[in-house]
């Protein structure tokens, strides 16, 4: 081929791309990283909706949570530029707000209302005080409970239960001839599974993961107390194999209508009361228990959107942020799917609205989000923020050690007691060698 | 002289070889029948295992969410690219280990070997800096290249022990007749270990097809494969089992097939050489 045809070539090629780039009308394309779950699955599907509102195009990269974790974290540490928005959640948001990887978020407009957050669900995702991630939807934890199970057993579920309450509960609904555990908990490894029970569990049983010199906390009385209780109430009354279940395992035995209580991630509710629930009819609510010591066993949690620093798009990110994580939205996906599948837990004016204070599990959800406090989650003080984890970089790597130790006593290849002695041993080490002792 | 087999230790050859086909192709058996049901019936304990109400309402949902085809042509572009690139330079360096050896080449090939010992993790941040650098995040190219770096010891590997199976003295017969290496390599050679060469082919590019740790780190929404089409309906919250069945059903269809039509060359190529 000629040097003259090549070129000729070239530019017919390259006025082909232009004129099918501005054929296609769009001002600019986005790349949002997200996790595989209803709600953002949801979104994704009215996303034409926004591209036909601004001209800009949106390719979504969906993967697996533990995955993508992984994935945007290389990509922000290395400053890669492979995203414009990232979903992230209340752990990595202030640690990436405080190293500067995240843009602010305290400029958007009037119309957003970012006033309008619930203040729990803003105060996990700002550092010093600014937004750094604007939440899509949040969580946190309650009891899920069968009430023909309960009146079957005699007993009353009380709107918050203490701990020696489900105890007996889980003890008395167990029947193992017709398959029921009383109670189904997470006991699998890793410090978003067990681990995140755990540690909420304990904020409950006045345990903490540090005191205020960042020692290691697993040697005191309080977390004996709750792995103990723990272990003995999930061997007498939860399913067999309980240190290797998580959230979907659990899932899975409470839809088959195997449990008689699960206490897990609020956003659970839609999928127990869903058309794949075998028990659908009979499901009762109730605040994560306590242990009269002025602190629940309730996590929180939110997946939101966060732009991180560098990108090129930033002004386009801002825009798909308000409008997915607006009112507008709200009532979009309200409209379309009814109230009991918008994104919950996310803005106070969503619990105001009369239509869905109709859902059965609004009021329970916002009252469990409205007493978990990330900022002074335990019983004596602690240094660190967050329910169910410590917003230190650290904390993934350790918990999820530590979770391995716990996991193993469950199933009964070691004693809690060296459990915890290894956990202790474990944090330490971590703790001393990243400086922080 | 060759030991007469009776029939009755045929039939029980033949009912072991089957037994064992089957459980080690259960898995993926179990994943066919889990994508045609719903994800109730995905979950129901005790499982059903062939009566139940079919549906191919997952792949629909599937296809409607994502965009297989791109994945697909990544996937079929980045396992054949490399594949190609692999061989390109695998079958010349093969030959003058396997027809030249030094007193090195046994190290050389081991140390190349090590190399596959080495956690990819370990040298993910080095390569993803080296990536920004050169442009090539989410780039079918830049994956195409390092797909061919990770697997081209395996090449040279199975290249080389082919090779030591030819006898040296045809090259030499050809280098007498006026062959110069680039002949002898090309029609000579190549042509008489076809099945190995064939063999290695289809080995590499089942593993790069199947290369689930540089193609998730190294891509975003471009360059994604099918492992991405794959963990993109994975979740530790939620049941989507049925789902993530169909997307794995697509995704390992194609080398399925490959594999079934080009069985008899690997299996041709694999034992190339064992038997004397």
């Amino acid at each position: 081929m000629s040097i003259k045809r090549t070129l000729l070539s070239t530019v017919v090629g390259l006025g082909l791309t232009a004129g099918i780039a501005a054929a296609d009308g769009h001002s600019a394309t986005i790349t949002i990283a997200t996790v595989n779950n209803g709600d953002m699955i949801r979104m994704q599907g009215y996303t034409d909706q926004f591209t036909a509102e601004s001209g800009i195009a949106v390719e979504w990269v969906t993967l697996e949570e533990n995955v993508l974790r992984s994935r945007v974290t290389t990509d922000i540490t290395t400053k890669g530029g492979q995203f414009d928005i990232m979903t992230i959640g209340m752990y990595e948001t202030p640690i990436w707000g405080a190293n500067g990887w995240l843009v602010p978020l305290d400029d958007l407009s009037a119309e957003y209302d970012a006033g309008d957050i619930l203040p729990a669900m803003a105060g996990g995702l700002s550092h010093d005080g600014t937004l750094y991630a604007a939440p899509f939807y949040g969580e946190s934890s309650m009891v899920m409970y069968r009430t023909d199970l309960m009146e079957k057993a005699g007993m009353e579920m009380p709107a918050a239960p203490t701990w020696e309450f489900i105890r007996d509960a889980a003890a008395a609904m167990t029947d193992r001839d017709n398959e029921i555990n009383g109670i189904c908990l997470r006991g699998k490894a890793g410090w978003g599974e067990g681990g995140a029970f755990i540690t909420a569990m304990s904020n409950s049983f006045g345990a903490r993961w540090f005191d205020m010199e960042w020692n290691a906390q697993f040697d005191t009385d309080a977390w004996a107390n709750t792995l103990n209780f723990f272990k003995d109430m999930m061997d007498a009354s939860g399913p067999s194999g309980y240190a290797t279940n998580g959230f979907n395992e659990n899932l899975n035995l409470f839809n088959q209508g195997k449990c008689g209580m699960w206490i897990d991630a609020t956003v659970a509710a839609s999928f127990v009361t869903g058309d794949g629930s075998t028990v659908a009819d009979s499901v009762g609510f109730a605040l994560a228990p306590d242990n009269g010591l002025g602190k629940r066993s309730n996590w929180l949690w939110a997946w939101a959107l966060a732009i991180p620093a560098g990108t090129q798009q930033e002004a386009e990110a801002k825009q798909f942020i308000e409008w997915a994580t607006g009112k507008g939205y709200i009532e979009l996906v309200a409209a379309n799917e009814g109230w009991a599948n918008v994104p919950p837990g996310a803005r106070t004016s969503l619990y105001e609205n009369p239509e869905y204070q109709k859902v059965p599990f609004a009021q329970m959800t916002l009252d469990s989000i409205l007493s978990a406090n990330p900022n002074e989650s335990t019983v004596e003080p602690s240094p660190y923020v967050g329910v169910q984890f410590a917003a230190i970089p650290e904390f993934a790597g350790i918990a999820t050690q530590v979770s391995q130790e716990f996991s193993a006593a469950y199933a009964g290849q070691q004693t809690v007691e060296e459990a915890l002695a290894k956990a202790q041993a474990i944090t330490d080490e971590a703790m001393e060698a990243a400086g922080y002792k | 002289m060759a030991r007469a087999v009776t029939n009755q230790r045929k039939a029980i050859n033949t009912a072991a070889a089957w037994i064992i086909g089957l459980l080690i192709f259960f898995p993926i058996l179990w994943t066919i029948l889990t994508s045609f049901k719903t994800e109730a019936q995905a979950i129901s304990d005790p499982p059903v295992f062939l009566f139940f109400q079919w549906t191919t309402e997952n792949y629909s949902t599937v296809m409607e969410r994502s965009n297989y085809g791109r994945f697909l042509w990544n996937s079929i572009f980045i396992a054949g690219g490399s594949t190609i690139l692999g061989l390109i330079i695998a079958i010349p360096a093969a030959w003058s280990m396997a027809f030249v050896p030094s007193r090195r080449t046994k190290d050389i090939l081991l140390w190349m070997l090590s190399t596959k010992m080495l956690p990819a993790v370990g040298v993910l941040y080095p390569i993803y800096l080296l990536f920004i650098q050169f442009g090539l995040l989410d780039n079918v190219y830049g994956l195409t290249f390092i797909l061919m770096l990770i697997n081209l010891p395996i090449i040279v590997w199975m290249l080389y022990t082919y090779f030591r199976e030819i006898p040296g003295e045809i090259l030499e017969a050809a280098r007498m007749d006026g062959a110069n290496l680039k002949s002898e390599i090309l029609y000579v050679l190549t042509p008489m270990a076809i099945p190995g060469i064939a063999s290695t082919m289809l080995l590499n590019f089942i593993l790069a097809w199947n290369e689930a740790f540089w193609t998730l780190n190294l891509t975003a929404a471009k360059a994604a494969p099918l492992t991405a089409f794959i963990a993109s309906y994975s979740s530790p919250e939620g049941l989507f089992y049925a789902k993530l069945s169909a997307a794995s059903t697509m995704a390992i269809a194609p080398i399925l097939i490959m594999g079934w039509f080009s069985q008899k060359q690997l299996v041709r190529g694999l034992t190339f050489g064992a038997v004397k």
